[in-house]
Formats: structure tokens, sequence, C-alpha cells
């Protein structure tokens, strides 16, 4: 145990980098320098944020399976809500993603955010502090806090430096999501009034009778089946995606997705075991049905960034598939699959927003036979693009592995139908390979496009590591996340055990 | 201090009312002082005036003002035979009126300065005297004297609202606000003459032993409740006595609608809260059904009706019915946990709202007022800090978290859901959903939107410290609430205990 708040400083240390841009780049006069300088802090605050969260790593020890590094303060004694923050081995992860995409991210919108650049900054920071607040938190109301905080600077985010259609998603975005968490805020006021604090170490381990339960799992479900998103609950992401800028897809499909997913994990499998048990068919079939219906729209897509969209919500479906699994197999399966969603798709995010900067376009039909000019820029795309495709060897493979053998172990037709995605997966990814890299290039403007720069370079090369890095020795991650979800998994069957012999 | 407090210390009433007298007398002083000097001291007397409730707060909570109280404050203590009473609930009402108050003062420098014909001593002085009023209603112990303090309060608002007497709207918003606030007086005037005539005695305490004794309430007991349920139900314009709101939000002076929206609403509020609970607490089953209803009609059309607004003080109005709907679910829910939860959201609410109207005071192009919501478009790029501010108060509004107004919403919601009233916590939810659109149009126009010719450049002081005070308490209460909220807790167990 660290002799200081470890995680209140990483939550709160990119507000240093908000608050030092907002006294000293002064909008006015000299535009340029205060562009300058807001653009160098914020890189700088999210480089030194994601060193000190590396710090997490020196004093988490992987083989306690309960939360580490607890923070306790208190904040309003008189309705028994404190400031609790700890970290286990699965929000570990979540954490540090975090960390590590922001600065990438910033690393994008430096080259690609014309207008407002420090309004951008701050809001990235912002954003970054919801972010680590949300996967850190221990107590209900601070969870809450954060997990909707994430709403104001990516709402500002879609909808100042978006594209065309830019209002509409922004307002779908957040009404959306605000819809689904003020129904969760119900089911926590109940969960609250029942056990007496909000504490939420205190709620796990199925405390409620099966009857409230079901309710309760039914709100957060539509909270976190609109974030996660699920199918039919997904519409909003794809307009999120195409309007907002680069770094706002990059940080939407990279974590604010996994908010779901770590919810549903959090608060529905280890809170409600009993009703996630009961729901569990009714959540495996939606997942497969977003798995195959939307691997099917994606194929339709004329739009990059609406393909790689959809596809987004594929791999999600391969998420809750392995969660509501609900064993050891397809637990591991989700958080993998997670891990390198975030890696592949914030990268693939990227790399649409690599030719966006330069043709302006985000139409398939306007590219064609890159490979020639940026074969770089092709190779790079080519890793990620395998990595979402799931090729044995990058991460995309490990995780839709495990998830689909853990939805063998529940059910055999669900991992049949399950696999037929991943085929399916394989051939919308290649066709947009081949339809941007191959073939003639004949436009004049494709072929005018240098291929990537040093700050492009800077931001693809660690994601490229993480991709094989994960695809080749998965264990680094696992064994840090391992002993929590067996942990999660022998509470769930001890429940369900105990509920089954009552 | 000391010495003057002895002087009079066998007069406990005086003690109780010392902070009325305060302001009354400040406002005696400050009409003459008006009339003498004339228009040009306008401002010097919105300062004095600001004073003098500075120092009536200053005495009213001050230890040695306390210690003459029984059990040093803790208890109620009464004046003029049980016509007044003075307790932690009043305290914690009266500190916001007395802010609120001294904040919508300030608001109206720059405005009547503007104007010739606006720029009189009167303004702050009948700001003082509405002040007074709503001070007495939320003291009064006794039906006559709320009505004596609520009449003071309306007499004044009705002037106020017509301020503007040149101007056609201000006008007719003061006349609409005279006649439906007339029709209210006499509805409450005849509510207390039927309780008067059942229940035999106006008086609070001896009501509600009465109420509480009696097996079965007569009906004309029960429909004099119903009247005066009806009557501040206009006051504070909870539906379905709403229809003022927009017209009289719109037509009045800004600074004024800042007043209406913020100090008088409390005011009334207040009122509603301690009638309902301490003198016909007995008949919480009646009454109760009546609030729910009110409660869940002014959630949905505040919420729905404000889609449609243009003008972004009328959005403010109906922002008003809806948040009255939400506050009114902490007294819809009749237990200690509600009446705290209302008072934490009245404690947020007021500075909001505040704040929003300070912003809007800020809107002025070749100097004159524009109140489009589409005139506020591109202020994200022109006037930045003041956008930003602006911006924090529409997500505080919307509940958004972390900011105050989240926790209005959840302490409110989270005692209704304690006394099983789950529907309308869902119902309220949602219906913050619905006007959270209204409130990010407002975002929208100011960051999505194409700049504009930018606004003219405020001079004055007075705005920019309310719209300051506003945005860092919408901002620091999420660290520190606890002094509001213990504040809360000791009121509503000083109302439950009386």
């Amino acid at each position: 145990m660290p002799s200081f708040p470890l995680l209140s400083i990483i939550t709160f240390l990119p507000l240093v980098g908000v608050l030092i841009i907002m006294l000293f780049a002064k909008s006015g006069d000299n535009q340029a320098c205060s562009v300058k300088l807001s653009k160098a802090v914020a890189l700088i605050t999210s480089l030194v944020t994601f060193v000190v969260s590396l710090g997490i790593l020196c004093y988490f020890n992987p083989s306690d399976s309960s939360f580490q590094l607890m923070e306790r303060y208190v904040w309003i004694p008189s309705f028994n809500i404190a400031y609790i923050k700890g970290v286990d081995g699965i929000s570990l992860w979540f954490v540090l993603i975090s960390t590590f995409l922001t600065p990438i991210c910033i690393l994008s919108a430096i080259g690609g955010v014309k207008k407002r650049v420090k309004e951008f900054m701050i809001a990235l920071l912002v954003l970054e502090t919801m972010m680590i607040g949300m996967f850190t938190a221990l107590d209900f109301v601070l969870f809450y806090l954060f997990f909707e905080g994430v709403l104001i600077p990516m709402f500002l985010i879609i909808g100042i430096w978006g594209g065309e259609k830019r209002t509409y998603a922004a307002y779908k975005f957040f009404l959306y999501t605000f819809l689904g968490s003020v129904l969760m805020l119900v089911a926590i006021f109940a969960m609250v009034l029942h056990v007496g604090t909000t504490d939420m170490t205190a709620m796990m381990g199925g405390k409620f009778p099966m009857q409230m339960a079901i309710w309760l799992w039914l709100a957060f479900f539509m909270s976190f089946a609109v974030k996660t998103p699920m199918w039919p609950f997904h519409t909003w992401l794809p307009y999120a995606h195409v309007e907002a800028p680069t770094a706002g897809s990059v940080i939407l499909a990279g974590v604010l997705l996994k908010m779901g997913g770590y919810g549903f994990i959090r608060l529905s499998v280890q809170m409600l075991p009993e009703a996630s048990h009961y729901f569990a068919p009714l959540v495996m079939v939606l997942s497969l049905v977003a798995i195959i219906y939307t691997s099917l729209v994606a194929l339709a897509q004329t739009d990059m960034k609406k393909l790689i969209a959809y596809s987004s919500v594929a791999h999600m479906g391969f998420v809750t598939l392995g969660i509501f699994s609900l064993n050891q197999q397809g637990l591991d399966g989700a958080m993998i699959v997670m891990i390198s969603h975030a890696f592949v798709s914030g990268a693939l995010f990227l790399c649409v927003g690599v030719v966006y900067d330069r043709l302006h376009t985000r139409e398939i039909s306007r590219y064609g036979g890159m490979a020639n000019n940026m074969p770089h820029y092709a190779f790079m795309f080519m890793i990620f693009m395998l990595g979402s495709v799931g090729l044995p060897g990058t991460s995309g493979f490990v995780g839709e592995f495990l998830s689909l053998q853990g939805a063998y172990l529940a059910n055999s037709w669900y991992a049949f139908i399950a696999a037929l995605g991943v085929i399916l997966g394989a051939a919308y990814m290649l066709w947009l390979y081949r339809r941007l890299f191959y073939g003639p290039l004949e436009k004049a403007d494709v072929k005018a496009m240098p291929d990537l720069n040093l700050r492009e370079y800077a931001m693809f090369v660690p994601l490229v590591i993480f991709v094989f890095w994960i695809g080749i020795y998965p264990a680094t991650f696992r064994d840090m996340f391992a002993p929590t979800v067996n942990k999660i998994i022998q509470d769930y069957q001890a429940q369900i055990k105990d509920s089954t012999h009552e | 201090m000391n010495s003057i407090l002895a002087l009079i210390s066998n007069q406990m009433s005086a003690i109780t009312i010392l902070p009325e007298i305060i302001v009354a007398l400040m406002g005696m002083i400050l009409l003459i002082a008006g009339a003498v000097c004339g228009a040009r001291v306008t401002r010097q007397v919105g300062m004095l005036a600001i004073l003098g409730m500075a120092v009536a707060g200053f005495v009213m909570l001050c230890p040695q003002r306390m210690h003459f109280l029984p059990m040093g404050g803790q208890m109620a203590s009464f004046g003029f035979r049980y016509m007044f009473v003075d307790d932690a609930f009043a305290r914690f009402v009266k500190a916001i009126l007395l802010i609120g108050s001294s904040l919508s003062i300030m608001l109206s420098w720059y405005y009547v300065e503007q104007e010739e014909s606006l720029e009189r001593p009167e303004y702050p002085v009948l700001i003082l005297f509405a002040t007074l009023g709503m001070m007495l209603m939320v003291s009064a112990s006794d039906l006559m004297s709320v009505y004596v303090g609520l009449e003071l309060q309306s007499l004044s608002l009705y002037v106020l609202a017509a301020y503007r007497r040149d101007d056609l709207k201000s006008s007719e918003a003061g006349l609409k606000y005279f006649v439906l606030g007339a029709l209210s007086s006499g509805l409450i005037l005849y509510g207390i003459s039927l309780i008067y005539g059942y229940a035999g005695t106006t008086n609070f305490i001896a009501l509600n032993f009465g109420v509480h004794h009696m097996e079965h309430p007569p009906i004309g007991l029960i429909i004099g409740v119903v009247f005066v349920c009806a009557a501040m139900a206009f006051k504070v314009g909870a539906v379905p006595f709403h229809m003022w709101t927009p017209d009289v939000y719109e037509g009045a002076p800004t600074p004024v609608t800042a007043f209406f929206a913020t100090t008088a609403g409390v005011a009334a509020l207040a009122m509603f809260m301690r009638m309902l609970m301490e003198p016909f607490s007995g008949l919480a089953e009646q009454w109760q059904q009546i609030i729910i209803f009110v409660a869940v009609a002014s959630m949905l059309l505040g919420s729905f009706a404000g889609l449609a607004q243009s003008n972004i003080k009328r959005l403010m109005a109906y922002s008003s019915i809806a948040n009255m709907g939400f506050i009114l679910v902490g007294l819809a829910v009749r237990s200690a946990d509600g009446i705290q939860a209302l008072l934490i959201y009245l404690a947020i609410y007021f500075i909001n709202t505040l704040g929003v109207f300070g912003v809007i005071l800020c809107l002025r192009r070749n100097g004159k007022m524009v109140e489009k919501i589409s005139d506020l478009s591109g202020l994200g790029k022109t006037n930045p800090l003041l956008a930003l501010t602006m911006v924090l108060f529409m997500f505080s509004l919307t509940g958004v978290p972390p900011l105050a107004g989240f926790f209005g919403k959840y302490f409110v919601f989270l005692a209704a859901v304690k006394a099983h009233m789950v529907p309308i916590a869902i119902i309220g939810m949602l219906t913050s959903v619905v006007s959270a659109y209204y409130y990010l149009r407002v975002i929208k126009v100011m960051y999505f939107d194409e700049t504009q010719q930018p606004i003219d450049d405020l001079p004055d002081y007075g705005v920019k410290i309310v719209i300051g005070i506003a945005a860092v308490y919408v901002l620091v209460f999420t660290i520190y609430p606890t002094p509001v909220i213990d504040a809360a807790a000791v009121a509503m167990h000083s109302l439950l205990g009386g």
C-alpha cells in the first residue's frame, strides 16, 4: 500500500492540466501561442497521468482478488455517502486503458482539430478524469457522479467539433444515455435504501430478494445496454461515431463503451447474481442478434466510420456473450475482447482520421489503391484490420476464442451462431480493406496524399505493440485479472447454489 | 449588541422579530432617503438595502440573539401571542431569502441604470419590502399573520412586475399578476374563513392540536385546506395554477423575473410547507393526494411545454414549473427525508437560477436587451467565460452530476423511493430527461451554432459577482455539501418537532 492516495492523484491529475490551460493559455491577441501551449500542456499532463497510473501496477498484488489501493474519506456523513476508491483486477485494466488512450487521442487531436483547440484539450482532460473516476469509484454516488459526468464533455466534443449532423448526433447520444442512467439511479436508490449505505462493496453477493433483484437488474440493464451498446439499443452509436471528431471516436470506442461492460460485471453480475442467472439467456440471445445483425449491417455501409462503428457493436456482442456465459472462460474472454477492442477499434478510428484529415471525406468509394502511395499507412491499417477480424496472433483472436469457449460451455448453439459472426466480421473488414487499398490508384487527390508522418507513427506504434502483445502472450494481462474473475465466478456459483437449495 | 438586547430582553416578541424590524426600518429610512435625493442614488440605496439585509441576517444568526431564545434557539420561540415563530426552519429559509434578495438587487443595478424611467430608488426599496413580507410569511404561526405577510409580499411584487410602466408587456404582466394574485388571495381568505369556521381558531398550534384530535375532520375544514392549497399552488406557480408564470416571467423586467423565480418562489414554498406540516399535518392523507397530483402535473407540463419555447425567459418559466414539481415531490412524500431533501433542493435551485438570470442580463446588443434563445448563438466563441458558466448552470438544472443540481434531484427522489413512491420517482426521472432537451438546446445554440454579432461588453460588476458566486457554488457544492445538508437537517427537525 502506498502512503499517498494514488488513485485520487491519477483521477484528478488531468484537472491540474485543465487549470493550467485555463490560467495561462489566454485566448485573445496571441492565438497561436495559446494554442501551442494548450496542446503541449494537455499532452504532457496526459503522459504524466499515464506514467503515474503505471504506479498502480507496482502496488497491485495480482494474486489478491479483493479491492486494493483503497481510499476512504468522509463526504456526506449524514446520508452515509463516502468517497471510496479502489481497484481490483478488472477495473485496473480500464484505468490503464483510459490513461493510455488519452495521450494518443491528444496526439491525434493536435493534428486533426483546427478550431477551438484549447477548449478541445480541456474537454479531453475533463473526460479523462471522469473515466478514471468512474472505474475506480466504489461508492454508488461517486460512481454515478462520474458515470453521468462523462456525458458533459462528450456531448460538447461531438457537438462542437463534430461533422455535419453533429447536433443530432450529440442530442441522440446525450438523451439516450441519460434516459438509461436515470432509470439506473432509481435502482440505486432502492439498493441504497435496502442496504443502508452507498458503499458498493457492501452490496455484492446477492443481498437482494429475487423479486426486487429482477427489477433492479432490468434498470441496470437499461443503462448498460445503451452504454455498451447492445442491440436494439445501439442506434445512437453509429451517429455519435460518425459525427464525432477522431479523438472523440477513439475515446468513445476505446473507453466509454467499456463502461457498459464494466457495469455489467460490477453491478449486474456481482451485485445481482441470481437475477443475472435468470436473465442470462435474454442477454445471450440479444448478443447473438447483435453479432449477426450488425455484422450484416456493417457489410452494407459506404461510410468507413459507420462500418467500424457497427463492427464495434458486434464486438461488444462478444463481450456481453462472454459475461453472461457466467463462467471463467466467458468472463476472461469478455475482458480480453474489451481490452483488445479498446486498442484495435481505437486504432481503426485513428486510421480513418488519418485519411479524413487529408481528404475530408469518409466515403469508402472516394478512396482506392492507397497501398500504392501510402504503403506505411496500408501496413498499419492491415495490422489493426486483422486484429479486428481476430486473426490468430493478434489480440482479437484470444478474446473471441475465449468468449466462444465460454458460450459453448453455456450452450453449444450460442457458440455456433456467434462463430458465424466471426466469419462475417472477416468478410466486412477484408472487403473494406480491399476497397480502400487495392485496385487502381486513379483519383488524383487520393494520389496526392502523403504517407504517415512522425506524429501519426507515434500514435500507431504503441497500439501495434499491444495488438501483438495480447495476441501472442495474453498471460501478462490475464494473470492480473484472473484471480478477480475467478472470485466473481465462485461467488456467483455459490449464490446460485444457495438459491436453488432453498 | 448585548446591552441593546438586554434592554428588551423581557420582550420576547421583539427579539424573535428583530431581523424583520431591521429590514422594515431600513426600508422606511431608504424610502425617505430616496424620496429626498432622487434617482441618482439608486445604486447607493441598493447597496444600503443589501447592507440592511446583511445586518438582519447577521442579527438573525448571531449567538447573542440565540442566547435569549429558549434552549439557545434549538426550540421554536414564539412572539406576539403565538402569531409569530422563530425556529431553525424559519432561519434556514430566511437566510436563503436574504441572500436571494441581495443578489437580485445586485442583478438589477446595471439594468435600471440603462433606462431613465427605471432608475428610481423605489426599486431596491420595493424588493426590501417584498423580502420583509416573505420573512413574515415564513415565520407566521397563525393564518392571520400568514395573510399579512403574503399581502405585503404580493403588493410589492405587483408593482415590481409592472415596473417598466412605459412598456406594454410589463404593464400587462403586472396587471395579469395582480388580477390572478388577487384571486388567489381571495381563495386563501375564503379558505381561512372556512377553517376558522370549522376549527374555531386560526392559530397553527391550536389547529394542529385540534385537527389531530378530530376523529372525522369536518368536510368544511377539508374544503378550507383545499382552498388554501390551491392559492399556494398559485403562488409557487405549480400546475394547474401556473398560467400566469410564462407571461409574467416574459413581461416583467428581467431582474424582477429573477426575483420572482428564486426568492418569491422559495418564500411561498416555505410557507406552504409550514402550513401543511404544522397545522394540517393531521389531514396529511387528504392533502397528500393534492400535492402528488400537483407535483406530477407540474413535472410533466413544465418539461413538455418548455420544449416549444423560443424566448429564454419563457423557457425559464417552464423550467421553474418543472422544478416546482420536483420540489413538491419532497412535500408529497411527507416524510422527514422529503422535507430535508426539499430544503436542500431549494438551497441549490435558487442560486443556480439566479446565475442563469445573471447570464440573461448580460445579453445586450446595441444597447438593447435580447432574450430569444437564438440570440445566444455563438456566445461560446465571443464570450467563452460567460458561455462556460451558462453551460454549468444548464447542466446543473438538467441534473447531470457532478454539478450541484444533481444532488437536489438525488435527495428528493431518494426520499420518494424511501416512501415507496417509486412510480413518482420514475416519472420525475423521465421528465428530467425530457427537460434535458431544452437545457441542452441552450448549450447547443451557444456552442454548435454559427456566431452572431458579439454581445455588448458589460461594464457592471454587480451581475458579474452574482454569476461568479453562482458558478462557484454549483461547482463546489459537490465537493463540500455538508454545511447545507446539515443545516437543512436542523431546519427539518425544527419544522417536524414543532
